[in-house]
């Protein structure tokens, strides 16, 4: 049931297979027998069985709510969550108890979801993995063997979502399966008053087809992600890939966005700039952690920042204010505004020619095993890692991770998908056929053996064919 | 200790200064010779120098918060409301808690517009928000959103009046350059407790909608600038944007003062702040451009420094926690789209005016602004146009005026002595507002009457208004009670002007026992 997809598990519920509150009490206990990954920040197990309970009296009652009741969901520790603790994964908001769901949680919950718990992050997203804003949905999915979607900025409210940088979040979705997540897109997408970047525009959620046909679709394949240091395993797969979509009747060409190389050091600049102005409200005063230096009010804030902060969460905020001044802001910031209208450019020129959907790898190998992630500081890493998912932020565009095949070390790999504006239907339609054709295999995470390093028990690697 | 006192009169013509030297605190300037000014061709005012150096030319540039007249605030909906209990007003996005974004106010908007427009401004049909970086504990988020870049009016102009040798009869009219209006975020109240060793914090102005008005420097002594905020004052409380009264700060000035001698660039200029009424704002102006130029004179520089007047010792000092200069590290604010305003061109077909700003719909509803005012109240009751200031410029006094006339058959030309020199002159003298009066138009408009029949000398009326005013604190105590007409007492009063019957009838000058009234005096 674990391994079902989520459409599975509503009619499951709904048939009266399984109740809710055994499937919420089956998720706590994985949780708590996988407690060494530390995947979770805080599980709420107390509301979520309660939420459970409510869900399961609506279905004796024959009235769920939608398909979405009953579901065990979590979500990330960078929204808001009523009366949880949220705490970014940072010292800065440790025992912080927000007073409102974000937007995007109270949909969820107003569904009837069940909220299992908040997970981890790197502190206030700024890692490789976590930071929602250069890949951090696609590319934890890309090694985890999970599909994960950004959809276009301006489609999901971000009221709630803690901000790392406000001009490219948007909260991502990860699920089993393409058709999960049009499910899910479709009860959180939609204007918010409370989020004036939000489009008005009314969004009909949709179904995609049981039988997706490609055969009208062109596929673009940028030659700038074929970048260094991508792995020869991952490029033989692009290359499979493309060839599936060519025998399917696609069209399948070769384009160029030029300015790609760009990205990873126009983020830098614009994401350090934000990060500076967006951690400035931290200063012990209403919220969070409070110094108990008390000297004057500059040497409690002073205090409280360094306490409350990481380094790499100080490093940015003193390269963001350093770009930000008034001596460099023309030459920093005001470049990397036009470098990135730039690098959107590229992706409108490139489906203005008429190709519908871009088809490139989403990460440059399998996952990176945990004593050489440490070993190189988080810049580098993240150069490393964003490369290839960071301009769908730069430029809004929906993008999704689906997972393609297993390693040689026996790891998921995924290849990413980049859509136009608004075109999510489009997006997944592609995404949901190529997910039949590859039939990634379901990971098994019954008996999850303690490991060193973390390797889950896996079945023979494989690639599809 | 004796305060260094400055007295100012008129930029039009000599401009004297007396000095007093004071044992306090305050650097006044050296109370030596008085110098005599008058005005050059453009009319700003010239200082005369010691004998033998250069004259000089005051510069003066205001910038002014009003506060947006409205029930929340600019990008929240929290209260807007003066002292309430403290942190009562205050929203999650007010107190910026993490993930919360603003949404703006529509009505701080329409009243930009409605402001700029009344200003002669060019409305910008796209404007934008930025980030404005500074810690303090009043800012919660660590940063202002306001309009840097581009805001949502500018290029304007004022139109003021000032009287020349503080005589009513000789009004020159003046024009101050608008440079911008941009709407941005009041602040919170921080009140510092230093017997413990603490600082109090309120965020419940935090988030206020200001618009910010900038008046370029045309302006030459306090006595302008004075006039000019007073004038902007009342177009702002005429149009309901702001009820920009200053003792509640709603309306709050900042003043840039400098000065150079004709002919050479502008000086290094100083910014004044914490001034917190019309008239300390002409103090604060006259006493910094005489400071600096004692200053340069002994030879000394001027700091481009920030400096709070005191309002008790009548001078200005620098402010200690503005050393250095800030860097605001400006940025596009990200969470808000650029503001677009429509005209009756650019509105498109299928959208009606509910659900956007237009600018042509605001201006078609502007009220009667105080210069349209003031022409309609001279070409209708014959006043003159300095009378017409007077009237406007205290407020309710119009009205009292047009009570009276129409309940008299006194001509409005004479009803205006009545009411500027005697009713005015008594208000100011007890520190009275118009609607704290003691004396109603419809009494008045009676005595007037009285007078018009000639039943009763204007001598007489003099006294009597004069008595019946002053007495009314005898009779009725601090209570306010408003005197009403009591003919037959007024009448005999005349009539008799005996001490004797005078007391008496004070005595029983009661509305309440005008029969009483009537025995004692037949």
């Amino acid at each position: 049931m674990l391994r079902a997809s989520l459409r599975e598990v509503s009619a499951a519920l709904k048939e009266g297979q399984v109740t809710p509150t055994e499937l919420c009490q089956r998720c706590l206990s994985l949780i708590k027998s996988t407690k060494f990954l530390n995947a979770y920040v805080t599980v709420a197990e107390e509301t979520a069985l309660k939420q459970a309970e409510e869900s399961e009296k609506r279905y004796r009652r024959g009235q769920p709510l939608g398909v979405l009741d009953g579901i065990p969901i979590a979500v990330k520790d960078n929204f808001n969550t009523a009366g949880i603790e949220t705490t970014c994964a940072s010292n800065m908001l440790k025992g912080y108890v927000s007073p409102y769901n974000a937007t995007v949680v109270q949909k969820l919950l107003d569904q009837g979801a069940v909220l299992l718990g908040k997970t981890n992050l790197d502190e206030f997203a700024m890692g490789a993995l976590g930071s929602d804003t250069g890949g951090s949905t696609r590319n934890p999915a890309a090694h985890c063997g999970v599909v994960g979607l950004k959809p276009t900025y301006g489609l999901i409210s971000r009221h709630g979502l803690i901000p790392l940088v406000n001009s490219m979040d948007v909260p991502g979705i990860l699920t089993r399966c393409v058709d999960d997540a049009a499910v899910v897109l479709g009860s959180l997408a939609g204007h918010d008053p409370k989020d004036s970047t939000t489009i008005q525009d009314n969004f009909k959620p949709f179904e995609l087809p049981n039988l997706p046909d490609v055969s009208k679709f062109s596929i673009g394949i940028p030659k700038e992600y074929h970048a260094p240091g991508l792995s020869s395993e991952i490029l033989a797969l692009w290359s499979k890939a493309a060839d599936l979509f060519k025998n399917a009747g696609a069209k399948v060409i070769e384009v160029s966005l030029p300015h790609t190389r760009y990205s990873i050091v126009c983020y830098h600049v614009l994401c350090t700039a934000e990060v500076a102005s967006n951690m400035a409200r931290f200063d012990g005063l209403e919220y969070g952690h409070r110094s108990n230096m008390n000297k004057s009010t500059e040497s409690m804030y002073a205090a409280t920042r360094r306490e409350g902060f990481n380094d790499v969460v100080r490093g940015r905020i003193l390269s963001g204010n350093y770009f930000l001044l008034k001596q460099n802001y023309e030459n920093y910031f005001i470049k990397a505004q036009k470098v990135r209208r730039l690098i959107a450019n590229d992706f409108v020129k490139v489906f203005r020619s008429g190709v519908d959907i871009l088809l490139t790898p989403t990460t440059l190998s399998d996952a990176v095993p945990y004593m050489e992630f440490i070993k190189e500081d988080n810049r580098t890493r993240s150069t490393q890692d964003d490369i290839l998912t960071q301009a769908a932020n730069m430029a809004g565009l929906p993008a999704i991770n689906v997972p393609t095949a297993l390693s040689e070390r026996g790891l998921p790999v995924g290849l990413q998908f980049i859509g136009r504006s608004f075109q999510e239907k489009q997006l997944l339609t592609v995404a949901k056929w190529f997910e039949n054709q590859v039939k990634f295999p379901m990971i098994q995470l019954e008996e999850v053996k303690r490991h060193d390093h973390g390797v889950f028990q896996h079945q023979k690697s494989a690639s599809f064919s | 200790m004796a305060a260094a006192a400055a007295a100012a009169w008129g930029c039009g013509g000599v401009w004297w200064r007396a000095w007093q030297r004071g044992g306090g605190r305050c650097p006044a300037p050296a109370p030596r010779r008085q110098r005599a000014v008058s005005c050059n061709a453009r009319g700003g005012a010239v200082l005369a120098g010691k004998s033998g150096l250069a004259p000089w030319v005051p510069v003066v540039g205001l910038e002014i918060h009003a506060q947006i007249s409205s029930n929340s605030k600019l990008f929240s909906g929290s209260q807007v409301q003066f002292a309430a209990p403290p942190n009562s007003l205050v929203s999650f996005f007010d107190a910026s808690l993490p993930g919360t974004l603003p949404v703006l106010n529509r009505r701080c908007v329409e009243a930009a517009v409605m402001t700029g427009l009344a200003l002669n401004c060019s409305i910008n049909k796209k404007s934008l928000f930025d980030r404005k970086h500074y810690f303090y504990a009043d800012l919660p988020a660590g940063y202002q959103i306001t309009q840097q870049r581009v805001p949502i009016a500018v290029n304007g102009r004022l139109s003021y009046s000032l009287c020349i040798d503080n005589k009513m009869s000789q009004m020159v009219t003046k024009t101050v350059r608008i440079k911008q209006i941009q709407l941005e975020q009041d602040s919170g109240k921080s009140l510092h407790d230093d017997t413990r060793s603490q600082t109090l914090v309120d965020l419940n102005r935090a988030g206020v909608g200001l618009m910010e008005v900038v008046m370029e420097p045309d302006m030459c002594c306090g006595e302008e600038a004075a006039a000019a905020v007073r004038e902007l004052q009342l177009i702002l409380q005429t149009l309901g944007s702001s009820q920009a009264v200053m003792a509640e700060g709603q309306l709050r000035v900042d003043a840039n003062v400098s000065v150079h001698h004709p002919g050479e660039p502008y000086g290094v200029r100083t910014e004044v702040k914490n001034i917190n009424s019309i008239r300390f704002l002409a103090k604060a102006v006259d006493y910094e451009i005489q400071r600096q130029i004692e200053e340069l004179e002994n030879g000394g520089t001027i700091l481009n420094e920030t400096r709070a007047f005191d309002s008790k010792l009548g001078c200005t000092v620098p402010m200690r926690d503005k050393e250095g200069k800030q860097d605001y590290r400006f940025m596009p604010e990200p969470n808000l789209p650029p503001l677009i305003l429509y005209d009756a061109k650019s509105l498109p077909a299928n959208m009606n005016h509910q659900q956007v700003v237009n600018i042509d719909w605001i201006n078609e509803r502007l009220p009667d602004l105080p210069s349209v005012k003031r022409a309609k109240l001279v070409e209708q009751y014959g006043i003159l146009p300095e009378h017409s200031f007077t009237l406007l410029n205290e407020d309710g006094l119009t009205e009292f005026f047009e009570n009276v006339v129409k309940q008299t058959q006194m001509k409005p030309k004479k009803v205006i002595g009545w009411i500027l020199n005697d009713l005015l002159g008594y208000l100011k003298q007890h520190s009275l507002t118009v609607k704290e009066s003691p004396v109603s138009p419809f009494l008045l408009a009676d005595l007037l009457n009285l007078l018009e029949k000639k039943e009763i000398s204007s001598t007489a009326a003099k006294q009597v208004s004069n008595r019946v005013i002053r007495s009314h604190k005898k009779l009725w105590g601090t209570a306010g009670k408003q005197i009403t007409s009591c003919r037959n007492c007024v009448n005999a009063w005349f009539l008799n002007t005996c001490c004797g019957y005078k007391s008496v009838c004070l005595k029983v000058f009661v509305p309440e026992n005008p029969s009483c009234c009537r025995k004692l005096l037949g």
